[in-house]
This record gives C-alpha cells, structure tokens and sequence, in this order.
C-alpha cells in the first residue's frame, strides 16, 4: 500500500480508479479520462495534487541560498507573491527535481516539489542550507488542489472567500505565475494544464470540505491521466520521463529555465553546464506530432539522419485528436522524423510546442 | 459492474466472439476490457483474408493509457473488420458487445470452439483476477 493524501477516502468513494503515482495511491481517473481532460479545458476540473511536497524556506539568507540551489535565479522575484520555475541541479549538472519556488517574503519562500523526488530533495536542500542557516520546513500539514480551467478561478473564488474572507477577491485579481495567503490558506495562479487556473494549498483538515464544495460548485473531479494530457498538450516536461539525474536541463528543453547571466552567480551544476555547452550540447528535447494514426508512447525509438533518439513521453492529444510526444533526438535533427511503433516506422513531425494552450491549437495538424 | 452477455463465448485474455448463423464468428474486447483500458483512441484491426491461429495477436486497440494486443479466439481468415472504429474508436468502451466488435472470422477449425468459456466460466476468471 502506497501513501495516502487527505482525500483517498474521496477519491476512492467517487469510484476512482487508483494507481501509484510516486509512492502514492492517486486517482487516475473517475470515469473517462477524455471528457475530465475536456472539463479542463473547455470550463473547469480539479486535481488533488496533495502527494506533491510543500516545502518553507525561512532565514535571512534564504534569497541567497536559493540563488546558489536552483539554476534559475531568484533574484528575477522582485515583488512578493511572484512564482518561479526552476531545476535544481547536481554537481554534473543533471536535474535532482523541477520546482516552483514563491517568494513571499525575504526571509521566507515557499517551494513545491515532486513527490516522487521528496526524500532526496528535502536531503539535498537541507545538506546545503545548513551553510546559509536556512530552516527548511515540510508542511505535511498542508494539502493541495489545482483547479484548472477557463472558469475554474470564478468557480472557487466565492469558496476561498467562505474559508478566508478576501481570499477569493485577490485569487480574482491575481496575475498569472502570482500567488497571494499566508502560512495557512495559500493560493496561487499556478498549474500544470495550459490553462487559467488556482493551486490552493490549505490544512490538509479542511481540504475534503473544499474539494466537496468545488464539486457541488460544477468543478469536475479529474485523475492524473488527465494531468499528463493536459500537461503534454501544454509543453510541460514531467520528471522523471522528460528528465533526470543524468540529463542536463540543455538536454531537456529547459533551457529557458537556467539563467546563466549574472556570469558571478555561482549555482550548483553551474561549471557542468558551462561544459556541456562549450563541448556542445549533444541532444535537445523536440515536440512531435504523429502524422499517421497510432499512439506515441515513452520509449519508442526515434529514428533520424543524425541518428537514433527516444521518446520520452507520448500521448493521444485529446484536444487535437492526433498523437502527440516529446522526443530526445540527436542535436543536428531536422523536421522530420520516423517512430517505430510496434515494429512499425510512422513518419512524425518535429514541432515547436506548447501544442495547446488556452483551449487552443498552437500548432497545425 | 461489468456484464457478460450469455449468449457470447470468451477467452481469458478478455476477448468475447459471438458465432453467426452463417458459421462465421465475431469478436471483439469485454467490458471489463474496455474498463480496464480506459478510454480507446485508435484501432487497429487486422487485414481481410490474414490468416490468424488461436491464440495470435491479430489487432491492437489503444487506450489513453497503453496499447493492448488483441488475440483471436480460435484460428481462422479474416472476413470482415468494423470500420466503424476508425472513426469512432470509443464504439469499444460505449458498445464493446455491440458496436464495438473488431473484426470477423472465418473459422479454420470449428471444432475449437468446443474451448471456450462461456459466461459463468468468464466471470470466474474476472473474480480470479480481483
């Protein structure tokens, strides 16, 4: 038996079908995965993301610690609320985990990472605060909701305002990649759709309350094969399948998320990647898009004129109703590739993702 | 729950085939199939006139979730496929019994029907397998 998050009983009365997901009993879907992947898109669903791992940073130097932990810089938190995602490297320069880091007060941040990824995370955060005099806290008291969807914010917001008076006023004015609450009732423009959307952490006591109330309110109950879609759909990497301790972030379309100016900001991987790219980054995280029928899916060869690659994940895109992956391809890979799929070779594009975004199609099928 | 028509024959690996009274046979997945699969997004069915033994993967379905090779029952040519599905895959999760059936068989060997479960025999298994 896996973990449990403060709604298992919800999940498993709502007739959930359960599945482990980092070490924990998470719902998967309630029904069908298609019409809760619709739901987000097209209006409002909800996710309990209470396996993923909340974690405070408080200390005077904390601001100088997280400058020195993650690959993306901190300093670019100027006002507070404002969100950041980031990898979190190794000396190699390989991704310990990915994580959003809110700045909420100069000596306080608040960080959300993988659950899966915890234990190691909290060790290698806590081995290198010690130094910064960093306390490091895992809020196991909290729990977790994102609820995702053009309606989803007018949706919850008369519910915060039930649990704390305003809180639903200021989710309605949030910017996006903004969060606004204190060390109880947290909520932030933040998610992992492609869509409009809250993250709502509140003690883990009060969240089954919520959750019921949500769904009384119209926001339909959605698994987490429906976070993959809709995560794919958004261009959004997934630890673990996208990367990991052995890739650098170079290698893994996050390149965008590493911030190598100041050239003065020491981070840990810093030197690795600086090697990596002066050697040559030797393979690069590209989009695809099937252009026969079948399905994509993590593992599948990738065959190209530079050479061999891998998919790392695959789907049936439910709002194109193509196939749809990310691949890790040689480098010197052009716009055309071929995927065996069950022996046979299916030829596939190479896209610029976010492949949806808003309810949108960003690329032509 | 799922249902187990009586009048259907099955496999344990989830597929049901129904006898016509022309000597041909149907096939296709079980609701606890389609349950389990979740979602199906593509079909596969295998080419008019491929000859398949019993026991071969003939057809492939494809959920949201994972690809599932499809077994033909028994031996046989194939004599006909839905092309229903190409269009609208979900026919296998709305009607698996109905509209959802796969494809057709000419049998090479009736005689193997004779080892086939039938629906109490079928529904042991799926007791086995919780």
């Amino acid at each position: 038996m896996g973990h449990r998050t403060p709604l298992f009983d919800t999940h498993v009365s709502a007739g959930a079908r359960m599945v482990d997901f980092g070490g924990f009993d998470m719902p998967v879907n309630y029904g069908s995965q298609i019409e809760e992947h619709h739901a987000v898109r097209r209006d409002a669903g909800m996710f309990d993301v209470s396996h993923m791992c909340i974690i405070d940073l408080r200390g005077p130097r904390t601001r100088e610690f997280l400058r020195y932990l993650l690959a993306n810089d901190v300093v670019k938190l100027v006002v507070k609320g404002k969100a950041l995602y980031s990898c979190m490297l190794n000396e190699r320069g390989g991704v310990i985990d990915d994580l959003i880091v809110y700045f909420q007060r100069d000596d306080w941040f608040r960080a959300v990472v993988n659950a899966g990824t915890q234990e190691k995370d909290i060790a290698w955060i806590k081995q290198h605060a010690a130094a910064f005099a960093v306390e490091i806290n895992v809020r196991k008291d909290l729990a977790m909701v994102a609820v995702q969807g053009p309606a989803a914010r007018n949706k919850a917001a008369p519910l915060l305002n039930e649990l704390v008076n305003g809180l639903g006023t200021a989710a309605l004015q949030l910017k996006p990649f903004f969060s606004v609450g204190d060390d109880k009732y947290f909520v932030a423009w933040t998610g992992y759709t492609g869509e409009d959307g809250l993250e709502i952490m509140l003690p883990a006591t009060e969240v089954a309350s919520l959750w019921k109330k949500l769904l009384a309110a119209g926001v339909a109950q959605c698994g987490l094969g429906a976070r993959d879609t809709l995560r794919l759909e958004a261009g959004m990497n997934l630890y673990g399948n996208d990367m990991d301790e052995n890739l650098s972030p170079l290698e893994s379309g996050l390149t965008w998320t590493v911030a190598l100016e100041p050239k003065d900001r020491n981070f840990i991987g810093r030197a690795a990647l600086e090697q990596q790219m002066k050697a040559g980054v030797p393979r690069k995280l590209v989009g695809l898009l099937l252009e026969d029928r079948g399905v994509l899916r993590g593992h599948q060869k990738v065959v190209t004129p530079a050479g061999d690659g891998e998919v790392t994940s695959g789907t049936f895109s439910p709002t194109l109703e193509r196939s749809i992956a990310f691949a890790r391809v040689p480098a010197a890979t052009g716009d055309k590739v071929q995927v065996d799929i069950r022996g046979k070779l299916l030829p596939a594009r190479v896209v610029q993702y976010p492949f949806v975004r808003n309810g949108k199609a960003k690329i032509q099928t | 729950m799922s249902s187990t028509p009586a009048n259907l024959k099955y496999v344990k690996t989830h597929e049901w085939l129904r006898v016509d009274s022309d000597g041909t046979v149907t096939i296709g997945i079980t609701d606890h199939a389609q349950h389990a699969l979740g979602d199906v997004v593509f079909v596969d069915p295998p080419e008019v006139g491929r000859i398949c033994n019993a026991g071969e993967a003939c057809a492939v379905v494809e959920s949201v979730k994972a690809a599932s090779d499809i077994y033909a029952p028994i031996g046989g040519t194939v004599i006909a496929s839905n092309g229903e599905l190409s269009g609208a895959p979900e026919l296998l999760n709305q009607s698996p019994y109905e509209g959802g059936w796969i494809f057709k068989l000419k049998p090479s060997n009736p005689a193997e029907l004779n080892s086939l479960l039938d629906a109490k025999a079928y529904e042991e298994v799926l007791k086995s397998e919780a």
